[in-house]
């Protein structure tokens, strides 16, 4: 049974791309057969993300038009076995995705055996946005310690539960909260919201922290979904995520201070 | 470290708090505001049904009133339509 799952957030700039590339390349690690979808059309970046932009030829929106096979336009990463990626168009028509389109560019997928279809939404409540989240069975909401993304998440969390096809048809997408740009120090410190604070607004299951990292820039920078990037606490903390959504029960990483941790580490050590 | 850091550090730890107090309040307000609110449509049914109904009825423009109640269950649509008392 293949899994949709959308990542979105609402307020741009969050880390959905970073989000979507580092999952879907640790699912297919993993071994499961992952494509992941920009669905930001004209401002295609997942392809420059996961460091495949030369290898470019056709996109999701010549697939939707009939101008190119989905074969033809999928890109097979040459690093990690399993993951394919199907970049956005840098058309300017807003109206280039479609719900048939969408829908059979992702039966199409589902028929050839892929295990996981992963949604990288544009930023906004628009039609991008929406076109990524309606198919989706499963939803990863990346939200930073901050009130607008917050409240932004809540918003698309509206959205999810009442507009998209699962919701339509009387049923619920299963909701995972992604906290990114993480800064224990700042929590610590009294002027950022904790992980607690943000799970208690939002109400919905916590799947991962990501801590605010230099790592992603060097990752991106290079090309290489920062989940590649073993030694960095980013890089482990996506991993995390992936064995956490696949049902390992693991405790959270990287979420204390050094300071804090010195402490209790003396006090109990 | 003197008094003056003390209230420094002070007012830092009422802003994480602060942005918690305040986002679970707006979003109280926003969930209730679309659980009770008039959907967007109804400006424009009520206009579109004055349309019909004077294709046979001479009605005056706030003849008609639509209204939408909310139910546990089911939403009640009610349309009130005052005709002139001499058709
Ligand atoms: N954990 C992190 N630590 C440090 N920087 C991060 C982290 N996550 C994301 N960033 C940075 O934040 C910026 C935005 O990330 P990204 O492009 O993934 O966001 P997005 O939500 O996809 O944006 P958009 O809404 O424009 O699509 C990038 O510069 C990225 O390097
Ligand atoms: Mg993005």
């Amino acid at each position: 049974m293949s899994k949709v799952i959308v990542v979105t957030s609402g307020k741009g700039g969050v880390g959905k791309t970073t989000s979507s590339a580092a999952f879907a390349a640790g699912l297919a690690s993993k071994g499961h057969k992952t494509a992941v979808i920009d669905f930001d059309v004209g401002l295609r970046n997942l392809d420059l993300i996961m460091g495949v932009e030369r290898r470019v030829v056709y996109d999701f929106v010549n697939v939707i038009n009939g101008e190119s096979t989905l074969k033809q336009a999928l890109i097979k990463d040459k690093r990690v076995e399993n993951l394919y990626i199907l970049p956005a168009s840098q058309t300017r028509d807003k109206d280039a995705l479609n719900k048939e389109g969408v829908e059979s560019v992702i039966n199409e997928l589902k028929a050839d055996g892929f295990d996981y279809i992963v949604c990288d939404s544009p930023a906004g409540i628009e039609k991008g946005a929406f076109m990524a989240l309606y198919f989706a069975d499963e939803a990863i909401v990346v939200t930073n310690p901050e009130v607008s993304s917050v409240r932004d998440s809540d918003r698309i969390l509206g959205i999810l539960q009442s507009r998209s096809k699962v919701a339509e048809e009387g049923g619920t997408v299963k909701e995972h909260l992604l906290i990114t740009r993480y800064s224990p120090e700042r929590v610590e410190g009294g002027d950022m919201l904790s992980k607690e604070d943000i799970q208690e607004i939002l109400s919905i299951p916590l799947l991962g922290v990501i801590p605010e990292s230099g790592s992603v820039l060097q990752a991106s920078n290079s090309g290489n979904p920062v989940i590649m990037d073993k030694e960095s606490q980013a890089g482990q903390a996506y991993m995390d995520v992936v064995s956490r959504f696949l049902g390992e029960d693991i405790p959270l990483r990287f979420v204390e201070s050094e300071e804090k941790k010195g402490f209790f580490k003396k006090l109990f050590g | 470290m003197g008094l003056f850091s003390f209230f420094k550090k002070e007012k830092k730890k009422n802003t994480a708090s602060l942005a918690k107090e305040r986002l679970q309040i707006l979003i109280a307000h926003e969930h209730s505001d679309t659980s009770t609110a008039a959907p967007d449509y109804l400006p424009k049914l009520q206009e579109e049904l004055i349309g019909v109904i004077r294709k046979y009825v001479k009605v005056d423009d706030n003849a008609v009133n639509v209204k939408l109640e909310k139910g546990d269950n089911f939403d009640v649509l009610e349309l009130n339509i005052t005709l002139p008392e001499n058709n």
